[in-house]
């Protein structure tokens, strides 16, 4: 009995995390090909109002998806241009955008607050959900959850397993090498940026078109923030990414669970946790932290964990390529 | 091709042009007209004395945070995290006008020096878990702002909540004493006013004629060589933000003891994230900051009485702004474009 509860908690966890799953991956492309699009909170609140806007007039989830990344890859190309081809700062550029992104949701999506549109049905997998724990947990969900779970593993492969990944890699660390060995680094910058643009649209629309009551106002105001501070969290690594939307999933959904066994304490307290665990999760990946707690661990243990507990960004990240 | 002398004058005035088309389409699309529309922001900010004051009094906790953001933006750092120093001030304010009772000046006095003791303490955080925890501030910031929120819902819905029960709505209106004087019937406070042209004075002072201002700049542009001339970066970053945050904390107060007269749930009105587009349309250039700040202000007033006219979402103000400051980001420095080469350009080169 407890078994199949847990089994339920872990499934929704899944589900609930799959949008930031998404959001991470595309961050995650972008920032690897050494440009940050700080842009996330506005443009996933501005996506997933266009997707649902979209959706909802047309009747059809795929325009809605297909609507929310053209928003999302639109609001990155102005990263991608005012960086790579003005050289302005992509922190400024992507604040402005943070910020425009809200209002223009808020504005755009005045007329369609809290209206009943169409919802990504679930769909189990025959034969595949069947099987014990693995079954439920991952296919007995809906597409969003398959779509996140796919582009986790596939955005791993290409980053660090396949020929273009190499490539992609070398212009956020060594940009000048990458050009020099004739990796054409701008279109490079471009396209990815673009993609985890697109990605990050789709981000959106997957929390506005996950609902029966799809769009209010500041619908996912502040994840896009979240989502930026796991990528660094994950390494900028997919996977280790994904395990750190999940967490962040869970460490909310742990909030939700406790509230009413502890009504005593104020609400206020439970949602203050995302925020006292990024800042936590932050200082812990990114100073001298982490060395003490490495050497509170036994001898064996140390590596590994002080693998597993240091990032470092990609090399050229945030800077301009100088080509003349 | 070499520009022609009339295309660089006008040429600041693209994006201003810009942004207007691009909110005079938004409102097409709505089905609103435009002359309408903008006339009623103009008469929103300017149509009578009291909106007048309106508009001045909402600019002043805006141009005291932009002014503290000199001082951080010329460090090199971004004070995201001012949204909460704002709010922390205001806090700081409430809990002496709440718990303490002396002669209106006295109070003043101490709701004053409580509300920038809040701000700088906002501020010390996101710079000590830059400097010792690795932290970039902008994370550490933002984290702080979404805390600073939380902090004030508790407040009103529990310790400070009214007598007649907790909502989220707000504390109990403060005593007489505790606020700060005003002009007539409105929320201007013209103490508040000579407190922050003090700070601007202080400020441009500071970053034009002292050796600290010369270190903050020295940092911003080049913080390792700015450490090996001897600058201690860390003390230095950490002066930044606290001063920076004691003006924000100043605003939190004036939002407090002037705007409203209570601790409200949504306290600082995005004035903090106004004040960083503030200063970057400003091109951190000194004396352009009081002014944009007063635009902003009489913008995002009289939108309020756009809404009320046309039913539109009052976020057309923020579309506005926001638009303005990315195309002068983009746009706004012709050279950059490369549409011409007006031989700037070969300077850069040597």
């Amino acid at each position: 009995m407890f078994e199949s509860e847990l089994i339920g908690v872990i499934s929704s966890i899944l589900l609930l995390s799959s949008p930031l799953i998404i959001a991470v991956v595309g961050e995650t492309f972008t920032e690897r090909v050494g440009v940050v699009n700080l842009s996330l909170d506005g443009s996933m609140l501005l996506s997933a109002m266009a997707g649902f806007v979209a959706a909802y007039e047309t009747n059809s989830l795929i325009l809605g998806f297909l609507g929310a990344a053209a928003v999302g890859a639109f609001f990155a190309l102005i990263v991608a241009f005012g960086s790579i081809q003005l050289r302005q700062s992509q922190v400024a550029i992507g604040f402005v955008l943070t910020l425009l992104g809200d209002d223009l949701s808020a504005f755009l999506g005045q007329n369609y607050t809290r209206l009943p549109g169409p919802v990504v049905q679930k769909l189990p997998i025959p034969i595949l959900k069947d099987i014990p724990i693995i079954g439920p947990i991952f296919f007995d969900q809906n597409v969003i959850v398959y779509f996140a779970l796919l582009l986790v593993a596939f955005s791993w492969w290409w980053i660090f397993r396949s020929r273009p990944g190499l490539s992609l890699r070398s212009a956020g660390e060594r940009p000048d090498a990458a050009f020099a060995r004739g990796v054409n680094v701008k279109r490079m910058r471009y396209f990815y940026t673009l993609l985890g643009g697109a990605l990050v649209g789709i981000a959106g629309a997957s929390y506005s078109l996950n609902v029966k009551i799809g769009w209010i106002e500041g619908l996912t105001r502040g994840l896009g923030w979240i989502a930026l501070a796991i990528v660094i969290f994950g390494g900028w690594s997919p996977v280790r990414g994904a395990i750190g939307a999940v967490l962040f999933g869970a460490a909310k959904n742990l909030a939700t669970v406790l509230q009413p066994t502890f009504p005593q304490v104020s609400v206020v307290a439970f949602n203050a946790i995302p925020w006292i665990l990024m800042i936590i999760v932050l200082v812990i990946v990114g100073s001298e932290f982490s060395e003490r707690l490495v050497a509170l661990a036994p001898k064996g243990m140390q590596r590994p964990l002080r693998r597993f507990l240091r990032v470092s960004p990609p090399m050229a990240l945030g800077t301009e390529l100088d080509e003349r | 091709m070499r520009a022609p002398q009339w295309v660089l004058r006008v040429w600041p005035f693209v994006p201003i042009i810009g942004a207007l088309l691009f909110t005079t389409l938004l409102l097409v699309l709505f089905g609103a007209s435009p002359l309408e529309s903008f006339g009623a922001i103009i008469e929103g900010a300017f149509g009578t004395q009291s909106k007048v004051l309106s508009v001045v009094a909402f600019w002043i906790p805006l141009f005291l945070a932009s002014t503290g953001l000199l001082l951080t933006f010329k460090a090199g750092l971004w004070n995201i995290g001012i949204e909460g120093q704002i709010i922390l001030g205001s806090i700081g304010a409430s809990w002496v006008a709440l718990n303490l009772e002396a002669p209106s000046a006295v109070l003043i006095t101490l709701e004053i020096m409580a509300a920038m003791a809040g701000g700088a303490l906002w501020a010390l955080l996101v710079g000590l878990l830059k400097t010792r925890g690795g932290v970039h501030e902008i994370f550490g910031g933002l984290a702080l702002n979404n805390l600073a929120i939380l902090l004030t819902l508790f407040l009103i819905s529990g310790p400070w909540q009214p007598p007649e029960g907790g909502s989220f709505r707000g504390t109990p209106p403060f005593q007489d004493a505790a606020l700060l004087p005003r002009f007539a019937e409105s929320r201007f406070s013209p103490l508040s006013l000579l407190l922050t042209v003090v700070a601007f004075t202080l400020v441009a002072i500071a970053l034009r004629n002292t050796f600290w201002g010369l270190k903050l700049k020295a940092l911003g542009r080049n913080a390792r060589s700015a450490f090996l001339l001897g600058v201690s970066s860390e003390r230095e970053a950490l002066f930044a933000m606290m001063f920076c945050g004691a003006l924000a904390g100043l605003g939190g107060a004036v939002r407090v003891l002037s705007w409203f007269d209570s601790l409200r749930q949504s306290i600082s009105g995005n004035i903090g994230y106004l004040a960083l587009l503030v200063v970057m349309l400003s091109l951190f250039r000194l004396f352009w900051v009081p002014l944009i700040s007063f635009f902003f202000s009489a913008v995002l007033i009289g939108s309020i009485t756009l809404q009320l006219r046309t039913q539109l979402h009052s976020s057309l103000g923020g579309i506005l702004t926001g638009v303005l400051v990315l195309f002068v980001l983009l746009f706004g420095d012709s050279k950059r474009l490369g549409l011409f080469s007006d031989g700037g350009d070969a300077d850069v080169r040597e």
